[in-house]
């Protein structure tokens, strides 16, 4: 336990250091902020609903950006030191392999928990400062939304670990993590969209249908937010999917923690068998 | 009380390389050995062995008694590293990054401050390593190396690309670490870099050891020619020549000076055979053979 917050807290002094906190922090924010202010225009400034409207557009904004800086600081984690030479040091102290990782994974988690809270906090704050009202619903839900997208970081930040024990190089482990990006926020909700189109409702039933989106940690990110709670389902216009996919919550969430655990556990085992 | 070190018929392959062939060797408490081979002769590898990084493919490794890959954290604990080319996260400070790694070997962080002062970085703690000098990284890396006084020392090639004043100075923080009893191996490409400061020598050619021993026996053991040289007096140099014999291997030089090759028999013959001579001889040294003579008899006899 002792080295796991050890190396937790030397990966977060060090992205203190060089700004990544601040970056990622700030970049979160003023896309919110923006999001938020601008977003707004076209319900008008009198909507009953205003942070309702935030977490729609917040959620759409997670779905591209967590994912992307979550590999980002990630997918070096392993590689990266390798490459450096400092891992080789670091495993000749008295540390286990596994025990690098986790320490890495909690102080990456840390890392864009406060991020996320403090950017997408800032958003919601000054909204709640102009004078919007906000009732207790819409902060619950847009709790859970903080809450699933530091999830969804979570997922892809084992991911990306899972990459960076696989590759021998920094920049292969860099590509693969684009890639990786690409297939999960773009190529496979283009492809089952195209799919759905050319069956028709044929032989995909609902049952596979939400087989399919549990395939994609973003879609189960998007159901979680998009079409949980009931009045931003309504705006979201994702109330129609929500119907025909027959996944509670507590499923969904289920699904995004195996999506986090799996490539951990596969990146763990593959790196303490790993030569170095 | 069992070897510190004990390396057991250690075979090493990375697919079809074998970084390491049938290589066997104990080392004993308080010894100062130098591994010595060229790059890509195996010293890493035995260093990565000895440190648990790998496994041995055939042969077994005992650190303290035990297997060093199995992790364990007593061993570890009372072991130090210093990588080939070491390297920090330049973000951080250099008593920042000694902290941490004392942290994870369980020692106090208040012996910090006087392990920076042993390595001449004492001003530099509180600067980025980013700003640090090749030389002042290998300081902390020396640094690093000493945290919870360890009992074994892997310094790998620690001297290459030091300039002289801190060769010395790091030949002086080894003998130190030999006083309080400390096994330190020190790899390296040249022997001759050692100056002598170890008492035992292994080295390695192709992943197989070619020798082992301390640099006399060596010597013994290659009976290598050592080179009596003699200045001869104006106009003697014929005479000198008829005294000392017909010699294969006799070289004059311009004149006035005579050398001849000879093994350890040969010499004291030759020698007492030039002072014969009497007023026609100026001087007669005796060289032995270099290191880098003695390393290169090693790694030809080794060579099929």
């Amino acid at each position: 336990m002792r080295n796991i917050a050890l190396i937790a807290a030397k990966e977060i002094q060090e992205s203190l250091r060089n700004r990544w906190v601040l970056a990622m922090t700030a970049l979160l924010a003023a896309l919110a902020l923006s999001l938020t202010f601008l977003g707004s225009a076209p319900t008008g400034t009198v909507g009953a609903r205003a942070l309702d409207i935030v977490i729609v557009s917040l959620s759409s904004l997670t779905i591209f950006l967590v994912p992307l800086v979550a590999l980002l600081i990630s997918h070096d984690a392993i590689v990266g030191e390798t490459e450096r030479g400092t891992m080789l040091l670091l495993l000749s102290y008295p540390v286990s392999r596994g025990q690098v990782l986790l320490g890495k994974f909690v102080g990456h988690i840390a890392i864009l928990a406060f991020a996320t809270v403090l950017g997408y906090g800032t958003a919601a704050v000054t909204l709640a400062a102009t004078g919007a009202a906000i009732d207790a619903e819409s902060w619950t839900a847009f709790a859970g939304m903080i809450g699933t997208s530091i999830l969804l970081g979570a997922v892809f930040i084992a991911i990306g670990y899972l990459i960076s024990v696989l590759v021998r190089e920094r920049a292969t482990a860099a590509g693969v993590a684009i890639g990786v990006w690409l297939l999960f926020v773009v190529v496979f909700d283009m492809a089952l969209l195209g799919v759905l189109v050319v069956d028709q409702g044929r032989t995909i039933s609902s049952g596979t249908l939400s087989a399919l989106l549990l395939l994609n940690p973003t879609d189960v990110y998007r159901l979680l937010n998009l079409a949980g709670a009931t009045n931003v389902s309504a705006f979201s216009g994702m109330s129609g999917l929500a119907g025909a996919v027959a996944l509670g919550p507590a499923k969904l969430l289920c699904a995004l923690a195996a999506w986090t655990l799996v490539p951990l556990a596969a990146a763990a085992m593959i790196f303490s068998r790993r030569e170095l | 009380m069992t070897s510190l070190v004990e390396v057991s018929h250690a075979t090493k392959r990375y697919g079809a390389i074998e970084a390491v062939r049938d290589i066997s060797f104990m080392l004993e408490p308080g010894q100062t050995v130098a591994l010595v081979g060229h790059n890509g002769a195996g010293k890493t590898t035995l260093i990565k062995l000895m440190l648990g990084l790998i496994r041995a493919t055939e042969g077994h490794v005992r650190v303290f008694g035990e297997d060093p890959a199995a992790g364990g954290i007593g061993t570890r604990r009372r072991l130090g590293y210093l990588p080939e080319s070491v390297s920090f996260n330049t973000a951080l400070t250099g008593r920042e990054v000694l902290a941490f790694y004392a942290r994870l070997k369980s020692e106090s962080v208040d012996g910090i401050r006087a392990l920076l002062d042993r390595v001449g970085l004492a001003k530099a703690a509180e600067r980025r390593i980013g700003t640090y000098s090749k030389g002042m990284r290998q300081r902390l890396g020396l640094a690093q190396a000493l945290i919870g006084r360890p009992r074994l020392l892997l310094f790998d090639e620690p001297t290459t690309g030091l300039d002289p004043g801190l060769r010395m100075e790091f030949y002086e923080i080894v003998s130190e670490l030999r006083e309080r009893g400390a096994t330190v191996v020190l790899s390296s490409h040249v022997l001759t870099e050692l100056e002598e400061r170890t008492e035992r020598v292994i080295i390695v050619n192709r992943g197989r050891l070619v020798a082992d021993g301390t640099l006399d026996e060596l010597r013994r053991i290659a009976e290598l020619p050592a080179t009596v040289r003699v200045s001869v007096a104006q106009g003697g140099m014929e005479k000198v020549q008829n005294l000392l014999g017909a010699q294969a291997s006799i070289r004059t030089f311009n004149g006035h000076r005579i050398e001849v090759d000879a093994t350890p028999s040969q010499k004291i013959d030759l020698v007492r055979r030039a002072a014969d001579a009497g007023d026609l001889i100026e001087d007669i040294d005796v060289i032995p053979p270099s290191l880098d003579e003695l390393y290169a008899h090693f790694l030809r006899k080794e060579a099929p």
